[in-house]
């Protein structure tokens, strides 16, 4: 095939870099909603943690 | 992120347009260092897994684990942007009697596979086992297929990494570069928050469970330091 006019490739290499920077998007909004999910846990032992000191005391 | 960011830029700016096929090329600076990342990860998966075999540290199987799933995710991307590009170039979406894309397909449907078997698994150590040996044989089945895919006549896409790709001028030879070492580190560093992820997961698990079992009056587990890390 010949090579492809500017105009017209342009709309393949946004894709292909689109899809690129989609993964890595897409990636890091889970592991931001993982953290998240971390982030509530630890305030929840905290929480257990300072229950338990209470008890004791 | 600097790494790549040179080399977006060292793309954009600073390689030339291939005489070929023109600026639809400045693809294969993503295509071919998310496709080489890809497989030196399931590579390094299969040696990962012979580690927790030789060691039965649990955490070289989270390491094979990691290694295998940030592989999987890079292999989307491969696959992806290699179906752009091969609209781009020979006006189809896919080629079937191409053995490069054939068997590419073949590896990443292979490890897709993992995900299954691994968590039909309920033993963790059993699982961990399995897993390891699942990311041996197909870790060696890796070169392998690079080998007989060298060997096989190609039809329509080009081979990297031989003596030809000498060709490449020097500047589409830096960017290609600066572009394959911003993916490895990339890789790398996603490696390393997931495995942070999961080990500070495991961890509250554990706190949470050594809490109540205190509270409850059993006996504590062992410090979480030494808990040796579980996959998944």
């Amino acid at each position: 095939m010949p090579a492809l006019p500017l105009d017209e490739a342009g709309k393949y290499v946004a894709g292909a870099y689109g899809v690129f920077v989609a993964l890595i998007l897409i990636y890091v909004a889970i592991m931001a909603v993982k953290l998240q999910r971390i982030e509530r846990e630890i305030q929840s032992l905290t929480e257990l943690a300072r229950e338990r000191l209470q008890e004791r005391s | 992120m600097v790494l790549i960011t040179t080399a977006l830029a060292l793309v954009f700016f600073y390689a030339p347009n291939d005489a070929d096929q023109g600026f639809v090329q400045k693809i294969f600076y993503v295509h071919v260092p998310l496709a080489i990342v890809a497989l030196i990860g399931f590579i390094v998966a299969g040696v990962l897994g012979a580690m927790h075999l030789r060691t039965r540290d649990d955490t070289w199987d989270a390491r094979s684990y990691v290694a295998i799933h940030m592989s999987v995710i890079f292999g989307v991307g491969v696959l992806a942007t290699g179906a752009i590009w091969a609209r781009a170039s020979w006006g189809k979406w896919w080629v079937w009697d191409e053995p490069t894309l054939v068997s590419f397909l073949i590896i990443f449907l292979l490890y897709v596979t993992y995900y299954p078997l691994r968590y039909s698994i309920d033993d963790p150590q059993r699982r961990a086992r399995y897993a390891s040996v699942f990311a041996i044989t197909a870790g060696a089945f890796v070169p392998i297929n690079f080998i007989a895919v060298r060997m096989a006549e190609s039809l329509v896409h080009p081979r990297v990494l031989n003596q030809t790709a000498g060709d490449m001028p020097g500047e589409m030879r830096l960017t290609f570069l600066v572009a394959l070492a911003g993916m490895a580190l990339l890789y790398v560093t996603l490696v390393k928050l997931e495995l942070t992820s999961k080990n500070a997961r495991r961890q509250l698990r554990r706190l949470r469970r050594m809490l109540e079992e205190e509270h409850s009056g059993g006996a504590a587990p062992p410090p979480i330091a030494t808990v040796p890390a579980k996959p998944n």
